[in-house]
């Protein structure tokens, strides 16, 4: 390590310094550095030449004294100490103790820029994991190992949900093998504090490990923040075997402090301001779930993010959708209408549930009524719609039908308490109650065998209009 | 002799190096790694280097060498069944060798040296005979259904001195020694190397004439692309632009596919390598993991890679090609390609134009589907590449600049849609915004081969579908009672083509795929249930009697009922349909309500 400290500050400005004649300084390396008060603050290279070395610092450039501050290199990358003690432990963005307690010790140090995962390592995602939410384990199954964000916006219970998900993911008939990784970045305290009380009240605290970082907290260590989160996922998934179920909120914090750095190093912009290397940079993030052959852990990554003034096609929602295995969306709409959680079932997809529904998983029928609840429910909500135009009475007898389907589905599907932890065969069997409103001919998604054996009214086929049916 | 430099500064992955005599294109490792790179420009004795892996801790300083040559691809024997990443590193054995994680600045050879092949000389091909690139000396059974056919690589010519016999050789040994005009004596293996970004020259190019068929309804009947054509897939997030993809990669009528995963997830890559092998091609009967070869370069890895995987990819095809076979890329995502290309120009300094992309990315766009196309080759008869690109707008909007420009490139643009997407409209292709260019020379084929109304059959689903769009128009303004009896059995009929032919489940093991046949049986059945049914509301039977017919639910499930080989079994079902309806109009007769 070098001990040797530089005076050779030549710029500091925007969060970036510029320190000349210091030959020989790795890319990536970690910086200390000290201002004229002797206060340390923390630093990386990111552009290195022998002429000169730019340096990210994390606590901002503000205040520094280009004659006053030393520069310490520490020829080290950003790392992260690893030892089973980390559990029940609450770090900052830089590894470093949060809750008073000491550092951990360990011999075991990895960089948190992991190399990549050769998809030649990984296994296919396919176990169910039961959160006991109707739209989630019916509509968008998870499976260990997969990435599902959650598409939120302020004001709606995202955290809520996300602690909910985190009480009751299981797989079906196994109790709860899941340790948890919480990472928040640029969170309200009050956030983090709900938080804190969710896992204490719900005993796992011992098998929680935090990263924080709070609104009023250095924007550049929401940055870090995430990759030592999944250092330390990757360490108890992979080194110690354990199922590590990864919560990260909000990831719209972190890609507005990776858009505050790179206009800091003037780099082009793409869309709104944010950098052309969102992508990539979210996807270095993302990637880092999944299932590695022979090894028995797993990551599953859960992030949240709000999407800035409702808009989907913002680029932090957009990009993440692109690198994530589907989303869960939530909707206002559904919100003001009391709806816990209010899950907008439309745009909301996960595309490993079809390896890791069905038969052998959890029902035989459960990819086709899932399918059907989706098909039923686009064309309740047009009638909906048709009825919100002409009135609800001008509809036909068959609309009408559809009409009550959609408000039963919210009510009754979407809706549960936020202590309701529905198992995957409550979940279907209410799922046919809702599908048992219309008559089988309306039904092409299910077979007919799932039809014979599920639906309360199968048999009587109509070959009468539908008017002289009674309404279900 | 190699060349020696230094790294003079490192900029995330671009470096500049101080190497005297290096040539733009060429191959460098840099620092103590080793890792690898190549020259985008030079300004006296230093260059500017992209770097295919991860930066972190290279210092200034650090030594650099200069390999000589620009970034090729090893071709031959043994590239079927392999996953490589983007610069065609094998990742197989990598993962032995090296564990989860890619390890930075290594690379085995792509092609294994210790496997044997028995090498099968051309019978007609004597020495002492003046032969060029591309004309075959032999052949060797790469796997069961594909036939590699060794060629001339495309640089070398001269007198054929001696060529092997018949016997099992590794890619190492010589099979063929050549004289060329300056007296070089050049040996000949099994496989040569090929820069990726220079195209395969070609004999001539000739004009598609077959399409290629994917077994996908919406593709084939109502979008086709020809073999050799150019394709996009564009969508948003969710759409299924990867689904497509993979089902052209299972189904369709192709000898070799290659899978470009570019800038994509490294799970969609592993539900290649664990299905493919267990799937079986409809047209060999054996495994399709045979004739598939994957390059990878996800999301996570490295960027600039993820900018050379796609011209690795090509190469490979263009090889394959000119062996005289029918050749699909498929390119999951061009945009992720383009936006490595914008980050490497960002990080140069260019001026970009548009949402930050430099100038030239329309010019490397064309220039990049240019290599899709059907040749007439040296020695083998007729060769093609269909290339397929997906493209990920953001936000979804199709106008924004790699959408624009690829769609003026390319013949056939299977548009993805949110809104069908989000009603599980699978695959969600739009058929109002898509296009194809060649159905009238895909219609000579189908015609010949299938049925001699497909085209005609084609076109009055498409414009049932026009017509439902208008009536539903109507239905939303003032609700359904404004729309006659006839016009409610159109919006029926476009329910059933919806349904019956143009939804496809992916996941179903008996609508995954769908033989031409089939997809004409199919619609014809339904467009001749709805013509009966208009001539019954004519003569006065109510809407709501024929749509609740329960045949009519039968109907729309009839693609998964009824396998590719049971189409003696669909058309009973037909015949039984038409019966129904008959019966109806009887009915209907003897109550006398008939107003005819
Ligand atoms: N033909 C199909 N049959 C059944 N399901 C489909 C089909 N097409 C798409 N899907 C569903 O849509 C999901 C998303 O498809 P896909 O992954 O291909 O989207 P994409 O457009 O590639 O998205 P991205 O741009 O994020 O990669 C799939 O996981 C699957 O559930
Ligand atoms: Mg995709």
């Amino acid at each position: 390590m070098s001990a040797k400290e530089y005076r050779t500050v030549s710029s500091a400005r925007g969060g970036l310094l510029t320190v000349s004649q210091v030959p020989g300084i790795a890319f990536g390396d970690r910086v200390e550095i000290r201002d004229s008060q002797g206060r340390k603050r923390n630093g990386q290279v990111i552009r290195s030449s022998n002429i000169e070395v730019l340096i990210q610092v994390f606590e901002g450039t503000d205040h520094l004294d280009l004659e006053n501050t030393w520069v310490r290199f520490l020829d080290t990358p950003l790392e992260i100490s690893l030892s089973p003690e980390i559990l029940g432990r609450v770090f900052n963005g830089l590894g470093e103790p949060k809750d008073g307690r000491p550092p951990v010790v360990s011999r075991l140090h990895r960089s948190i820029n992991a190399n990549a995962f050769n998809p030649a390592a990984r296994t296919y995602p396919k176990e169910f994991i039961q959160t006991g939410i109707s739209t989630i384990d019916g509509l968008n199954s998870l499976v260990r190992g997969q990435k599902l964000p959650i598409f939120s916006a302020s004001g709606l219970p995202h955290n809520r949900l996300a602690a909910q998900i985190v009480r009751q993911a299981k797989l079906p008939d196994e109790e709860s093998h899941f340790s948890i990784v919480f990472a928040a970045m640029g969170v309200s305290y009050s956030d983090a504090r709900f938080f804190q009380e969710e896992f204490a009240s719900s005993g796992v605290l011992g098998n929680v490990v935090m990263f924080i970082n709070l609104a009023d907290e250095p924007p550049v260590e929401r940055l870090t923040l995430p990759r030592m989160a999944l250092t330390a996922a990757e360490y108890l998934a992979f080194d110690l075997d354990r199922h590590v179920l990864v919560v990260m909120t909000d990831m719209t914090h972190y890609a507005e402090a990776l858009r505050e750095v790179a206009t800091a190093k003037g780099d082009v912009p793409a869309r709104k301001g944010y950098p052309g290397y969102l992508y990539s940079d979210l996807a270095e993030i993302y990637e880092r779930s999944g299932r590695i052959k022979d090894r028995h852990g797993s990551i599953t990554l859960v992030p949240v993010l709000s999407m800035p003034s409702d808009d989907i096609t913002h680029p932090i929602p957009d990009l993440t959708g692109y690198i994530t295995e589907g989303q869960i969306v939530l909707s206002r709409e559904l919100h003001n209408q009391g709806v816990y959680p209010p899950v907008h079932i439309s745009p909301s997809l996960s595309r490993l549930m079809k390896d890791g529904i069905g038969k052998d998983f959890t029902r035989e029928d459960h990819p086709h009524v899932s399918n059907q609840l989706y098909a039923l429910y686009a064309r309740a909500l047009e009638t909906r719609n048709l009825a919100s135009i002409i009135g609800a009475d001008e509809l036909s007898a068959r609309d009408q039908r559809y009409l009550e389907f959609a408000d039963a589905f919210e009510k009754r599907f979407v809706a549960q308490g936020e202590d309701e932890d529905r198992s995957i065969v409550e979940t279907l069997n209410l799922a046919w109650e809702l599908l048992s409103l219309l008559p089988p001919t309306a039904l092409t998604r299910v077979t007919e065998t799932e039809m014979a054996k599920y639906h309360h009214h199968a048999g009587n086929e109509l070959r009468q209009p539908v008017q002289k049916e009674p309404l279900a | 002799m190699t060349k020696q430099g230094v790294i003079k500064d490192i900029n995330g992955p671009i470096v500049t190096i101080i190497l005297p005599g290096v040539a733009n294109g060429e191959q460098v490792r840099i620092g103590e790694l080793g890792l690898y790179g190549e020259v985008i420009s030079l300004q006296g004795s230093e260059a500017l280097v992209q770097i295919y892996e991860s930066t972190e801790m290279v210092r200034p300083g650090e030594p650099v060498e200069g390999l000589s040559h620009p970034l090729s691809v090893e071709l031959g024997p043994g590239l079927m069944g392999g996953i490589f990443d983007g610069v065609q590193r094998p990742l197989e054995k990598m993962f032995l060798q090296a564990g989860d994680q890619i390890p930075r600045g290594v690379s085995p050879d792509a092609l294994d040296r210790e496997s044997q092949w028995t090498f099968t000389p051309t019978e007609s091909l004597e020495p002492n005979t003046q032969v060029s690139g591309g004309i075959q000396l032999g052949s060797v059974q790469e796997t069961e259904s594909v036939l590699h056919r060794i060629l001339v690589p495309p640089d070398v010519s001269g007198e054929l001195i001696e060529i092997a016999p018949e016997g099992d050789y590794s890619l190492d040994q010589t099979i063929a020694r050549v004289k060329t005009a300056d007296g070089e004596i050049r040996r000949l293996k099994l496989f040569h190397r090929w820069p990726v970004r220079q195209p395969r020259p070609y004999l001539h190019r000739d004009h598609s004439s077959e399409p290629l068929i994917t077994g996908q309804r919406i593709l084939d009947t109502f979008f086709p692309l020809m073999k050799g054509g150019k394709g996009a897939v564009p969508g948003p997030f969710g759409a299924g632009k990867t689904m497509v993809q993979h089902q052209v990669a299972r189904w369709s009528n192709a000898d070799i596919v290659i899978y470009v995963g570019c800038g994509e997830r490294g799970n969609e890559l592993v539900d290649v390598l664990d299905s493919f092998p267990k799937l079986k091609d409809p047209y060999t009967g054996r495994s399709l993991m045979e004739r598939t070869l994957l390059v990878a370069n996800t999301s996570n890895m490295p960027v600039v890679a993820r900018e050379a995987s796609i011209y690795v990819g090509i190469t490979i095809a263009e090889y394959y090609r000119d062996q005289g076979h029918d050749v699909v890329m498929l390119a999951d995502s061009t945009s992720r390609w383009a936006e490595a290309l914008r980050e490497v120009s960002g990080r140069l300094g260019q001026m970009p134009v548009e949402e930050g992309y430099p100038a030239y990315l329309a010019s490397r766009l064309s220039a990049f589907y240019e290599r899709a196309g059907r040749v007439e080759t040296y020695d083998c008869g007729r060769g093609s590449v269909s290339l397929i690109g997906a493209v990920s707008p953001p936000g979804g909007d199709f106008s924004e600049p790699v959408t624009s420009h690829t769609k003026e490139i390319i013949q056939t643009f299977w548009a993805l849609s949110k809104e069908l997407a989000d009603a599980r409209h699978y695959p969600a292709i739009d058929w109002v915004d898509s296009f194809s260019e060649d159905v009238s020379t895909a219609a000579i084929w189908w015609h010949e081969q299938v049925d001699r109304n497909w085209e005609k059959r084609r076109g009055q689903a498409l414009s049932m579908l026009a017509r439902d769009a208008e009536l539903s128009r109507i239905v939303n303004l003032v609700g359904p009672e404004a729309l006659s009896s006839a016009q409610r059995w159109i919006l029926e009929g476009a329910a059933l083509i919806k349904e019956g032919v143009l939804q496809q489940s992916a996941l179903d093991p008996v609508d995954t795929f769908s033989s031409p046949e089939k997809q004409f049986l199919l619609l014809d059945t339904i467009l001749a249930i709805y013509d009966q049914g208009a001539d019954l509301i004519e003569l006065g039977v109510p809407v709501q009697e024929l749509s609740d017919l329960p045949i009519l639910a039968k109907l729309r499930r009839c693609k998964e009922v009824y396998d590719s080989d049971q189409l003696d079994q669909l058309r009973e079902f037909r015949e039984q349909a038409i019966k129904s309806f008959e019966s109806i109009r009887s009915e209907y007769a003897q109550r006398g309500e008939l107003t005819s």
